[in-house]
């Protein structure tokens, strides 16, 4: 077996394609220090990051590719899946090697499951986008705790960026311990130390760091939520079909 | 805002609540300097009911109060309830504080009418009003027009808002007129017609200059509850298919009758709101607008009533085994679309993928095909399958109906207790 070692970077996965045309070796696994190593090891190689040679493989993709394609490699790279280093390998390599390209080939293996892991990121950072609830703090910043399954933070960015262009905002996700605090202006990435995070993981901040008001507007919502239910076609399943229970954590109108 | 705020935004949620439309989409705003909101252009759901309905507008109404008593509306003013109404600013603040905690992409505006149309339809534009003009708020708001209301409100507010819908509420004029005698079609229709007018003199104006106003820019839609008259399917889908014609109107909403007023003679008596009839009805609307059905050809006079225990394209296919089976390799678009168990999505990769070389049934079950209905009405690459017309149409329906009649069955489930 050929074994490719990287830095588990995106930049790292795209030199090893470099390396394994350069090479002509073509790795059965790629794996990075983190992972367990593999067994019965043939040829391996430790194939160092070059941002150089990583755009160069870029490049080549732009003529293979759609924009919504490469877009959609990008999502599967923020999966975080264990699978991903060399599902985006194979894909690329069938790109390159395909005269016309491969991506509307939907009856490959391949093609489809990054589609469907592409699928699956997006919409989770739809899911979000739907139901980041922001609580007013006492020095005016709007946090929202989340927990999402993927790292689709950056993701979201550009849709709370212009929606609430005036109000500045952290999204937390409270998975990674890190977040995204938006000032009116850029969004830099914050991280707080454990102690915060345990308070914060519970999504509920003391009382003392919240305004005044913001109590009071959860308990409005939280009615409005019970009075527009009509009582006559409860329906849980379909309920928790569109809003499944592992997002529930940082709502007010439930928990 | 106070304790009383709370107590009015209970009863006027509730008394908004038979009101499905709940859609956000059709619009793209962006930020405006030093305002808040943006309208994405696809809808966004922010939470979900246990109804398992979607919140998506903040979805209110302005008053409670009713000169008018129909039947099946539960802020007649015959009946006993409790009245009261938002003051304008606490309303409009009340929205941007919602929207403000990502709680819903804006406002739906509806309300009960106090003393006479246009003076509820002032009151309803000074909410608005305060919204875009004063807050600045840049997200999504549907209106209702109220039936009578003078067109000169009506542009006033087309200009304001991204949707307004007039409501059907009864699928036949005959029908509205008993149950609600002091309605009738044309006060419905000629605002309806109004709205559409607007919208289509600023679509031809913005072709001329781009800064020109935009009117209604996400159309406009309407609801009828079903079940509260004896009209048939046919009766409704025909009425459906007829406006979808119109280029304003972007959604008819169908509404499963629920009984809010008991002891009146004229409206039936249900165990139970007829939903499955409302999700077949959904299902026939689906087809008219994404799959190139005719409203004829999913009801006539031989079968007026949507067949409950199969979904609408599948009794289609049923009816017509002359048309099947389809090579998904080599058949056009439209006629995938046609096959019971494809999607749009389906039938979109199938045509894409099918260049690469002649699929098989395991990767059209990859796909996304609902083999499980779609097996007896194509052939594929493998050797062809019995089909529904070795199998005959009765046969495959009862392959397909007994496992439907199990999903419908759990769609019926609602005897949970609220225990208030």
């Amino acid at each position: 077996m050929i074994v490719f070692e990287y830095d588990h970077t995106f930049d790292g996965l795209l030199s090893c394609v470099f390396f394994a045309y350069e090479q002509k070796k073509f790795p059965d696994l790629i794996f990075s220090e983190s992972d367990q190593k593999p067994l019965f090891i043939e040829e391996q190689y430790y194939v160092d990051t070059e941002i150089e040679k990583s755009k160069r493989v870029w490049k080549a993709l732009e003529k293979k590719l759609s924009k919504f394609a490469r877009n959609m490699m990008l999502s599967v790279w923020l999966s975080e899946l264990p699978e991903t280093a060399m599902l985006l390998f194979r894909y690329i390599r069938k790109s390159i090697d395909h005269p016309q390209g491969i991506e509307m080939n939907f009856g490959d293996d391949d093609v489809l499951r990054i589609r469907d892991i592409a699928q699956k990121v997006a919409t989770d950072a739809h899911k979000l986008v739907q139901f980041v609830r922001f609580q007013e703090t006492v020095d005016g910043i709007w946090f929202a705790p989340v927990s999402p399954r993927y790292n689709v933070l950056s993701l979201i960015v550009p849709h709370f960026k212009s929606r609430y262009a005036g109000q500045p905002w952290i999204i937390y996700d409270t998975v990674r311990n890190v977040g995204l605090y938006y000032d009116t202006r850029t969004v830099q990435e914050i991280s707080f130390s454990q102690k915060d995070l345990a308070e914060l993981k519970s999504g509920k901040p003391g009382n003392e760091k919240l305004s005044d008001e913001e109590a009071f507007f959860q308990q409005l919502w939280k009615e409005y939520f019970q009075s527009i239910t009509i009582k006559e076609r409860i329906n849980l399943k379909l309920q928790r079909q569109h809003m499944p229970k592992r997002y529930w954590k940082y709502l007010p109108e439930i928990s | 805002m106070n304790e009383k705020t709370l107590e009015k935004l209970k009863i006027l949620a509730d008394a908004a609540k038979y009101d499905v439309s709940c859609a956000s989409s059709g619009t793209s705003r962006n930020n405006v300097k030093g305002g808040i909101g943006t309208a994405s252009g696809w809808g966004i759901c922010h939470s979900f009911t246990p109804d398992g309905r979607c919140i998506s507008l903040f979805k209110i109404l302005l008053t409670n109060h009713c000169i008018y008593d129909c039947a099946y509306c539960s802020n007649r003013r015959s009946n006993d309830v409790r009245r009261t109404a938002f003051i304008a600013e606490e309303l409009a603040e009340l929205t941007i504080e919602f929207y403000r905690r990502n709680y819903i992409e804006g406002l739906f505006l509806s309300s009960g009418v106090m003393r006479n149309p246009d003076y509820t339809m002032e009151q309803m534009l000074r909410v608005v009003k305060l919204l875009r003009e004063v807050h600045r708020f840049n997200g999504y708001i549907h209106m209702k027009a109220i039936p009578g209301a003078s067109n000169e409100l009506v542009a006033q507010a087309g200009r304001l808002v991204d949707r307004m819908s007039v409501n059907l509420e009864i699928p036949s004029e005959t029908n509205l007129k008993l149950l609600a005698p002091e309605k009738d079609y044309s006060s419905v229709f000629t605002p309806m017609r109004f709205i559409q007018q607007g919208m289509l003199e600023s679509a031809e104006d913005r072709k001329k200059f781009r800064s020109a106003p935009r009117f209604v820019p996400a159309g406009q839609s309407t609801q009828v509850i079903i079940g509260a008259t004896p009209d048939n399917d046919k009766q409704i889908l025909t009425l459906a298919s007829a406006l979808y014609k119109r280029p304003s109107f972007k959604r008819v909403y169908y509404s499963g009758y629920i009984p809010v007023n008991t002891g009146d003679s004229r409206l039936p008596i249900l165990p139970t709101p007829p939903l499955v009839r409302e999700n077949r009805l959904y299902q026939a609307d689906w087809l008219m607008r994404f799959y190139e059905f005719r409203a004829n050809e999913l009801v006539d006079d031989a079968h007026p009533d949507l067949d409950l225990d199969v979904d609408p394209k599948m009794g289609w296919a049923l009816r017509h085994p002359e048309f099947f089976p389809i090579d998904v390799n080599t058949a056009p678009y439209e006629m995938i679309l046609r096959i019971p168990g494809i999607g749009v999505k389906s039938a979109k990769l199938i045509i894409t993928s099918r260049r690469y070389g002649r699929l098989t049934s395991e990767q059209l079950k990859k796909i996304g095909v609902v083999m499980k209905r779609a097996r007896y009405f194509i052939v594929c690459r493998e050797l062809p399958m019995q089909t529904v017309n070795e199998l005959t149409p009765q046969y495959v329906r009862r392959q397909v109906s007994r496992k439907q009649k199990k999903i419908a069955a759990e769609l019926l489930q609602y005897s949970i207790d609220w225990g208030e």
